[in-house]
């Protein structure tokens, strides 16, 4: 009796964080309709999660193409196969790595940015001021940044991709002098379309579980500076391993229904 | 004819953990026209009171009646029309510090979907709102290059543009010199002469209440004129650990034998 009556106190806990959650999710879902929308604010967020993150997407793209060239290569060496290299670099960026890098990026960088953001602001009574205001912080903050998360996700995975495939293609000229006409028709040739549908509905899940951790966590931050910090740590951690776990589960429901 | 009762709260009790009450049964209504001097030691309520009186915080117990609708158990989407007709000073200001002095107070105008101001109008309206204030000078500064009191001058101008018939002022003067908390002062009683505006003034210094219920700002040189406490309409409140502990004008809270009330009120005789 005592432990379960400690197994379920243990429980409430993190079962109001996750009906608090959810709660959040419908109330940010059913403002992308409703009336007012802040478009100003949506630009703002698109340029600052999506245009602010294309430096970290290109430097995270071209090191994982290249490294995968170069592992790649090694190992079909051994088959005589080097000229497949294109094709497993092109599957391995487009349906898994692409997706999974830019997300966990984007996560590190605006999930802890967002958090801190709006703690910052729920702390100094920002929030309360807004909705004294007569302002919905949820339509204000948190849809803007759903929908900017949205549409610049996989925008960045997009430009990910291709800057990898441009590693891969630099490391297979110089080290396994591979043509290049035959790497870039071998990467165009080896995607069919449900690796495309799957490398861009990844990225689109994942901007929800980025900015919206990001937002749960910033407006429930308490307790000065030092509740921010960590409203920003956890933020940060929760997304990259929510994505991570996510993408498992999106990889084999792919697997079963289109076999790829 | 009875004036109307702009906020009404009705055994009003506030819970944040079970068993813990931060407000216990506080009942009172504030007619129109009327300041509200609330005073108690901190913890004891005042600030959670006027966050309750916005639906900020909600009631486990009695009602909430702010400018005639009972917002007890509204939901939050049907909130804002309603704060929208409130004005509110929070304690630290709570300006938007990615936003500059003339962003922040023309956030209402923009944000609230009853105001319809034209685009070309918002300007002097920002303007005015702050010349009200005295701070137009500080119009393109962001909060961060402003000092306590201009910051405080700033939220109130923020408060008043939309001219609210309530505004709720939590601790306007609280870590503020005296130059600058008398300055504060004399805003809130220049706003309540000038507009007509109900008012609930939370502090923790007789001093304010004791200004707002005897000065009233003369418009024709600009300075604080004696009054008296019936003209002012100013009633006092004291809190103490949720329960209201008193109620009644400052003569009654002069005459008060009760101890803990005492400790709030600078009696003549004290003062000299």
């Amino acid at each position: 009796m005592l432990a379960s009556g400690f197994v379920l106190d243990f429980l409430k806990g993190p079962t109001l964080a996750l009906q608090d959650f959810c709660l959040l999710t419908g109330r940010a879902m059913r403002n992308v309709t409703r009336q007012p929308h802040y478009s100003d604010d949506i630009k703002l967020q698109m340029d600052s999660i999506g245009v602010g993150s294309i430096p970290i997407v290109l430097l995270t793209g071209f090191f994982s193409g290249a490294v995968m060239a170069l592992q790649m290569g090694r190992a079909l060496q051994q088959y005589g196969q080097t000229g497949r290299t294109g094709t497993v670099v092109s599957i391995i960026l487009v349906r898994e790595l692409g997706p999974v890098l830019t997300s966990l990026m984007v996560a590190g960088r605006n999930a802890s940015g967002i958090a801190s953001e709006l703690g910052s602001m729920k702390v100094t009574e920002q929030i309360d001021a807004m909705r004294a205001l007569g302002t919905d912080p949820i339509q204000k903050l948190v849809t803007p940044r759903m929908i900017a998360t949205g549409v610049m996700l996989p925008c960045l995975t997009v430009i990910d991709d291709f800057v990898g495939m441009v590693g891969g293609w630099i490391i297979g000229k110089l080290l396994y002098d591979l043509d290049a006409l035959q790497y870039w028709s071998q990467t165009w040739h080896a995607l069919v379309w449900s690796d495309v549908a799957q490398g861009l509905l990844k990225p689109f899940v994942y901007s929800f579980v980025i900015s919206l951790i990001g937002c749960f966590y910033g407006l429930r931050a308490s307790g000065g500076t030092q509740g921010v910090g960590r409203a920003t740590t956890q933020a940060m951690v929760a997304a990259s391993v929510t994505i991570l776990i996510l993408n498992l589960f999106m990889g084999l429901i792919f697997v079963k229904y289109s076999g790829t | 004819m009875a004036a109307t009762n702009l906020l009404e709260f009705d055994k009003v009790s506030v819970e944040f953990e079970a068993g813990v009450r931060v407000l216990n049964e506080v009942s009172f209504a504030v007619p129109e026209g009327q300041t509200r001097i609330i005073m108690g030691a901190a913890g004891s309520g005042k600030t959670v009171l006027l966050k309750t009186a916005m639906g900020l915080n909600r009631a486990c117990g009695g009602s909430v009646r702010l400018l005639g609708e009972d917002i007890t158990h509204k939901p939050e989407n049907q909130l804002f029309e309603i704060r929208a007709r409130v004005g509110m000073l929070f304690q630290d200001s709570a300006l938007f510090d990615s936003m500059t002095v003339a962003q922040n107070v023309a956030y209402p105008l923009l944000n609230q979907k009853s105001i319809q101001i034209p685009r070309d109008k918002m300007e002097d309206k920002v303007r005015e709102s702050l010349r009200f204030v005295e701070l137009e000078q500080a119009i393109t500064k962001y909060p961060s290059e402003l000092s306590g009191g201009m910051r405080r001058r700033a939220a109130i101008a923020r408060a008043v543009v939309t001219g609210p018939p309530l505004l709720l002022y939590d601790s306007p003067t609280a870590g503020l010199d005296p130059i600058t908390a008398h300055t504060i002062m004399a805003l809130i009683i220049k706003e309540r002469d000038m507009d007509n505006t109900t008012a609930l003034v939370v502090t923790h210094r007789y001093q304010d209440g004791n200004l707002v219920a005897n000065f009233r700002y003369n418009p024709d040189n600009g300075t604080l004129d004696p009054a008296s406490e019936k003209a002012t309409n100013t009633v006092f409140m004291v809190l103490r650990e949720g329960r209201l502990v008193f109620e009644g004008t400052q003569t009654e809270l002069e005459a008060c034998s009760d101890e803990y009330v005492g400790k709030f009120v600078k009696k003549p005789e004290m003062a000299a």
